[in-house]
């Protein structure tokens, strides 16, 4: 009798025990939006911008300010405070919703000009949940052993699909990129990742038109601006404020029970810059210790979506409101609607 | 069982008074959230899950929007509280 072959096994991938962010990097455009200047597009008043969304000027970026050029600006940074060689990256994932191509994905071409022109880059939409996203699928990567390094970035130019005679939205948007460099860990960096959506709202936050659509009407569906190129973004606010708050503080309390942290605990808590009176009725509702330093990089950078959380997070680190080592509650949400939250070690 | 009108009243004038700083005796069931106490349309979300909590009643989004008077928002509670 003799034994069956023995059947061919694959040799498990290994990764490392933990990751975390060890750089990150911000790029603002050049160009100040003050509310004066959107008050000469809408009917309102800075009073009645500032109460609503806690806004006072935000970036538009110009036409050298590229998705991928803010991109390399801000990985740039996030790269340099890592330490590490561009070569070393091992996967290149970009969170926008704003590269007006749906193919290549931009972060090849980002890829290229950071250096790392071999590693595998690739696009998510996930709106303003992007970096989240993002980082979940980086400390995936790192932990299972496909990537030692990963740079996340969340980038938009949200000017592109502002509407600036929509007097609900035009004085929202802003431009701007954010990047966090990943890699491995001996101690935990990036708590469990709490994400998920809400797709039976999936209309509250979308664009007017599909680009089939949106070309039969010959441009007309961006209105009287006739400067958006595409179809803009729409919102309905109430249903996105009851959701973004209540539902949005759930979220950002499981991230803490499983991170196993308590609110009192954080140095920072860094939410999506949606609007700050999102903010501020969320931490009323996640019941929040005042002692807790808050992000309110909204009041001068508008809502980028994706690149929200990363640009408050570089700002919070340079203006010593949170301190490296400091752990963070981070929660984005937006168009989908989607979501991602956890608590992660600052770099 | 249904809510005592009165009630509800009392208790939305507190609610709209803590969330907007309206005068408790300025919230009347002819006033216009908006147009007479100057409610916003954010702080009218607010106004109506604090509502919900404290009448234990659901107030969906399509329905908020017609809620018009302070008189609106108390027969709808009165109509669907589950307390």
């Amino acid at each position: 009798m003799t034994d069956a072959p023995e059947a061919p096994q694959i040799r498990p991938a290994t990764g490392a025990a933990y990751s975390r962010i060890l750089g990150v990097g911000g790029y603002r455009p050049v160009r100040v939006i003050p509310n004066s200047e959107v008050l000469t597009w809408i009917d309102s008043s800075d009073e009645w911008i500032r109460t609503r969304s806690g806004i006072t000027e935000r970036r538009w970026a110009g036409a050298d300010e590229t998705v991928a050029e803010m991109s390399v600006q801000a990985a740039g940074k996030a790269i340099a405070q890592a330490g590490i060689d561009p070569a070393q990256i091992g996967a290149v994932v970009v969170a926008t919703v704003t590269h007006l191509k749906q193919t290549p994905a931009i972060a090849t071409e980002i890829a290229l000009r950071l250096g790392c022109p071999t590693a595998p880059a690739f696009d998510i939409s996930a709106a303003c949940a992007g970096f989240g996203y993002g980082l979940n699928l980086a400390d995936g990567m790192i932990r299972a052993g496909s990537a030692e390094y990963v740079l996340v970035i969340g980038v938009e130019r949200l000017s592109d699909l502002t509407d600036k005679s929509d007097r609900s939205t035009a004085f929202i948007f802003g431009d701007g990129a954010g990047a966090a460099l990943v890699g491995p860990s001996d101690t935990p960096g990036i708590g469990k990742v709490i994400w998920g959506s809400d797709a039976s709202q999936k209309d509250v936050i979308t664009q007017t038109e599909a680009w089939d659509t949106a070309f039969a009407l010959d441009g007309a569906v961006n209105g009287p601006g006739e400067e958006t190129r595409w179809p803009a973004l729409r919102m309905d606010g109430q249903p996105v404020f009851r959701w973004a708050v209540w539902e949005m503080a759930k979220v950002a309390q499981q991230a803490l029970d499983a991170a196993g942290v308590t609110a009192d605990q954080l140095g920072a808590f860094i939410p999506h810059q949606a609007n700050m009176r999102i903010t501020d009725a969320m931490i009323k509702a996640l019941k929040l210790p005042a002692s807790v330093p808050v992000a309110r990089d909204i009041a001068e950078t508008g809502n980028t979506s994706a690149a929200s959380i990363p640009l408050a997070m570089e700002r919070m680190l340079e203006s010593g409101e949170a301190k490296t080592g400091d752990l963070a509650l981070i929660i984005g949400f937006g168009a989908g609607l989607v979501y991602a939250a956890a608590v992660v070690t600052l770099p | 069982m249904a809510q005592d009108k009165d009630a509800v009243l009392e208790g939305l004038a507190e609610i709209v008074n803590e969330i907007a700083g309206i005068p408790t005796e300025d919230v009347a069931l002819d006033k216009s959230f908006t147009d007479d106490l100057d409610v916003d349309s954010l702080s009218m979300v607010e106004v109506v899950v604090a509502a919900e909590e404290r009448f234990d009643v659901k107030i969906p989004d399509d329905e908020v929007k017609n809620l018009k008077t302070v008189g609106d928002a108390v027969d709808y509670i009165v109509a669907n509280s589950n307390s």
